[in-house]
């Protein structure tokens, strides 16, 4: 494509902005701190995202859709909880039955976040919200409380494999990055959740089924969430009800640092693969500079606020609100 | 001289809004600004308000020169801006709404009393007698809402009060209601500039006429020297008797029929739509005509009644159903129903038929470009490219991906709701060239329009609705103003 567009040149330019930013920070951690270039860290950091980038990729849809989903966390907890607690009741139960449990519990919660959010209207925040308070109760009930081990050893042998040097939930993620691009960038539903993200009247109007649209991206988000589930009480084995704490927080905050827009319409994958390693350099080097871990929280801060700002110059280069074009 | 405005001028992409446009307006006077969509007054108004800085032009207040950077500057010098979409908080009362911003208060905490004396004496002032200060702005009626945003401008000592086509949403005794404030504040020494297109309101309320065409000032008259026909020559000016494409064969057979539907406002409508027909929908705002084209499209549930088209009974739940039937809608508001105009051009245009582009789910985007393309090329949407954001293009352009995505999807009945709103002139021509030009390849179009020309010029027939039901389908020569004006209105049989 030829096109010498300002905004379509622009938002690349965005994109690389993050690439290089990121280049930049880990070039600064190579200075700065020790053991940060090694080979060994660098897996580590890999592996500190897989989880936070498995669940990145499902909410990138979600919010490209206008929406949001608070329950992620919890819902990592109540999925792992509930597959290790399968392992563990029926020890002949194979591992793909444990991540059939945690997928099924998963796309349990996103048909519920789905059928409220889409079809009785209920706001993403309030029907997440509620679904983040559900399902942290139901992992304490089922697990009664404790972390769920002992486990038949086939449980952690797949979270805790490392195929080729590189840990499996690297790979998890790498699969599912790749199939999340896909669906976004090349199918008709992908187009479809663009354009109901960007204007939901209009997509209806010109015959998208919004409804079913938003629906199924929560389920699939949910999904995601139980995979991610899985992979940390795999990779734990153990399934702890008290896991993914605040990680729907650590995975908007990746998405937003991505570039993809809380007002909906816009993002991408790649942008939130960015976002996610970008945060995930920043806190491996400061931890490894050793800089106070409350600090770290600060810097977090900052990213986030720096990201939304140049998302706000993002949107205006396109024409945003206020032009007082009246006729 | 009270506001004097002399050489404005503002371009935007694709449009002069205004062109060399100088105004002067006097206290005690109401001064209509008269002109077509798109002649250029909501700009004029904008600018005046503050809300919108021209290009070139300077703006003068009792004889001293003054810019405005936002609303806030020209507030602060008296002018208010009374806006088509009242800028009112519908949760609270008058008297809140009223004083917003400037509540009477001691020490943070708001004294209720003196906030409805307050309102109550500048309602006093404006001879509203009924008008409650402790009544739910969301409850009254709309011409109760106008009236309270005036009344807050009064409160604010307003001594230009900027009015944008204020009658467009009132039935007629309620405009006879704000006509009546407005008379108050007249003789308070307020100068009121009011935009209208209506002739009936000119009619009534105004000692000085200024018509605008084409982002220009035709004439500025004291009103009494202006006769009704020459106002609306003034205003549509050369482009009436050429500029309408006529049919170049005779409809074929019938497409669409409704036979006695019901849908929210819409009652016992019927009627029938032929091939290679554009017939068309008059009346005022709230006649039901969006919402008798809503129904034909599935937007709206039917209460009653039933359509066939092809013969065939058609009943469509959803705007999918009516798609896959090869039915359209062109939205009124092309920026909120029509586009997603964050996405590019390609994307609006392929929306509805992705799927045609796509094996097992997945897009070709060749396909999909060559064919975006081609509906572009073909109807001339003025774009470097097609990866343009659509929200980039002139409102001509927008209007015709629009029509550049039904036409991909085949579409044969097309619903044009308000074709040509906030398109300037020269793209009004080529959109009515296109709908002919579709007529001609046998679709068949129905037409909402509140540009009665527009209307008359373009369509094989037209239908007049007035409250919810179709009063009179006039054919060719018999579609006239004089017919229709009274019609619309009620004043007819």
């Amino acid at each position: 494509m030829t096109t010498r567009v300002p905004t379509l040149t622009w938002q690349r330019a965005a994109d690389y902005v993050l690439v290089v930013a990121t280049v930049i920070e880990a070039a600064i951690f190579a200075a700065i701190a020790p053991g940060f270039g090694s080979v060994a860290n660098l897996i580590n950091i890999a592996l500190s995202i897989a989880v936070t980038g498995i669940l990145a990729v499902g909410m990138t849809a979600v919010i490209i859709t206008g929406g949001i989903d608070l329950s992620v966390g919890s819902v990592v907890a109540l999925t792992g909880t509930a597959s290790a607690m399968a392992a563990a009741a029926v020890h002949s139960v194979p591992a793909t039955a444990a991540i059939a449990i945690a997928l099924m519990v998963g796309v349990l919660t996103g048909v519920l976040n789905g059928t409220f959010v889409a079809y009785l209207r209920v706001q993403p925040f309030i029907a997440t919200l509620a679904m983040l308070t559900i399902a942290r109760g139901a992992a304490f009930i089922i697990s009664g409380g404790r972390s769920i081990g002992n486990l038949p050893a086939s449980f952690g042998a797949l979270g805790r494999s490392v195929p080729l040097g590189i840990p499996a939930p690297v790979y998890v993620l790498a699969v599912v990055a790749a199939l999340g691009a896909f669906v976004l960038g090349r199918t008709t539903f992908g187009r479809h959740v663009y354009s109901t993200g960007g204007n939901p009247e209009a997509s209806w109007l010109a015959g998208v089924d919004t409804q079913h649209v938003l629906w199924l991206v929560y389920v699939l988000n949910g999904l995601l969430a139980g995979l991610a589930g899985w992979t940390l009480a795999s990779r734990l084995g153990a399934g702890v009800p008290n896991s993914g704490l605040q990680y729907e927080l650590d995975v908007i905050a990746a998405v937003v640092v991505g570039g993809t827009s809380l007002a909906g319409g816009r993002g991408t994958i790649a942008g939130t693969l960015w976002g996610t390693l970008f945060i995930g350099v920043l806190t491996n080097g400061l931890n490894l500079a050793n800089v106070d871990p409350y600090v770290q929280k600060i810097a977090l801060g900052v990213v986030i606020l720096i990201a939304a700002i140049g998302d706000r110059f993002a949107g205006r280069s396109s024409g945003g609100p206020g032009t007082g074009h009246g006729e | 001289m009270l506001l004097s405005a002399s050489g404005l001028t503002k371009r935007y992409p694709g449009v002069l809004a205004l062109d060399d446009v100088s105004i002067e307006i006097r206290g005690g006077e109401v001064h209509v600004v008269a002109g077509e969509n798109g002649a250029g007054k909501s700009t004029l108004m904008h600018t005046l308000a503050g809300a919108t800085t021209p290009d070139a032009g300077t703006l003068s207040i009792d004889g001293t020169e003054v810019r405005f950077r936002s609303p806030r500057d020209a507030q602060a010098l008296g002018i208010r801006m009374i806006h088509q979409e009242l800028n009112l908080v519908p949760d609270m009362t008058v008297a809140e709404n009223v004083l917003l911003g400037s509540e009477p208060a001691h020490a943070g905490l708001i004294d209720r009393r003196q906030l409805a004396n307050r309102t109550r004496a500048v309602l006093d002032r404006l001879g509203q007698r009924v008008l409650r200060a402790d009544a739910i702005v969301g409850r009254l009626s709309l011409a109760a809402r106008q009236i309270t945003e005036i009344a807050k401008a009064v409160a604010a000592d307003a001594r230009i009060v900027i009015m944008d086509e204020p009658t467009a949403i009132l039935a007629q005794e309620e405009a006879e209601a704000l006509f009546t404030v407005i008379d108050q504040l007249r003789s308070n020494g307020v100068a009121i500039v009011y935009v209208s297109h209506r002739l009936d309101d000119m009619a009534r309320l105004a000692d000085r006429v200024t018509v605008l065409r084409d982002g220009r000032v035709v004439d500025s008259k004291p009103a009494s020297e202006l006769r009704r026909d020459d106002i609306v020559r003034l205003m549509i000016g050369r482009e009436l008797a050429a500029g309408y494409p006529r049919a170049s064969r005779p409809p074929g057979d019938a497409l669409l029929s409704l036979e006695n539907v019901s849908s929210g406002p819409v009652v016992d409508a019927s009627l029938v739509l032929r091939r290679g027909e554009i017939v068309g929908v008059v009346g005022l705002v709230g006649s039901g005509r969006t919402e008798l084209v809503r129904a034909v499209f599935g937007a709206a549930r039917l209460a009653g009644g039933r359509m066939l088209l092809d013969g065939q009974p058609y009943a469509p739940r959803r705007p999918t159903d009516a798609i896959r039937a090869g039915v359209a809608l062109l939205p009124e508001d092309r920026k909120r129903q029509g586009l997603i105009l964050i996405a590019a051009i390609r994307e609006n245009v392929s929306l509805t038929s992705i799927a045609t582009f796509a094996h097992a789910g997945v897009i070709d985007r060749e396909s999909e470009t060559a064919a975006a393309s081609r509906w572009v090329k073909t109807l001339a949407v003025r774009t470097p490219s097609i990866e343009i954001r659509a929200g980039q293009l002139s409102g001509g352009n927008q209007q015709k991906v629009v029509l550049a995505r039904w036409m991909l999807a085949n579409a044969r009945l097309l619903l044009f709701d308000e074709p040509t709103r906030g398109i300037d002139v020269g793209a009004k021509a080529e959109i009515y060239a296109l709908m002919r030009r579709l007529a001609d390849d046998g679709a068949a179009i129905l037409m909402v329009s509140s540009d009665l020309p527009e209307a008359l010029g373009l369509s094989d027939r037209v239908l007049v609705m007035r409250n919810g039901r179709i009063v009179a389908t006039l054919a060719g020569d018999a579609a006239t103003p004089e017919r229709i004006g009274p019609l619309m209105l009620g004043m007819a049989s």
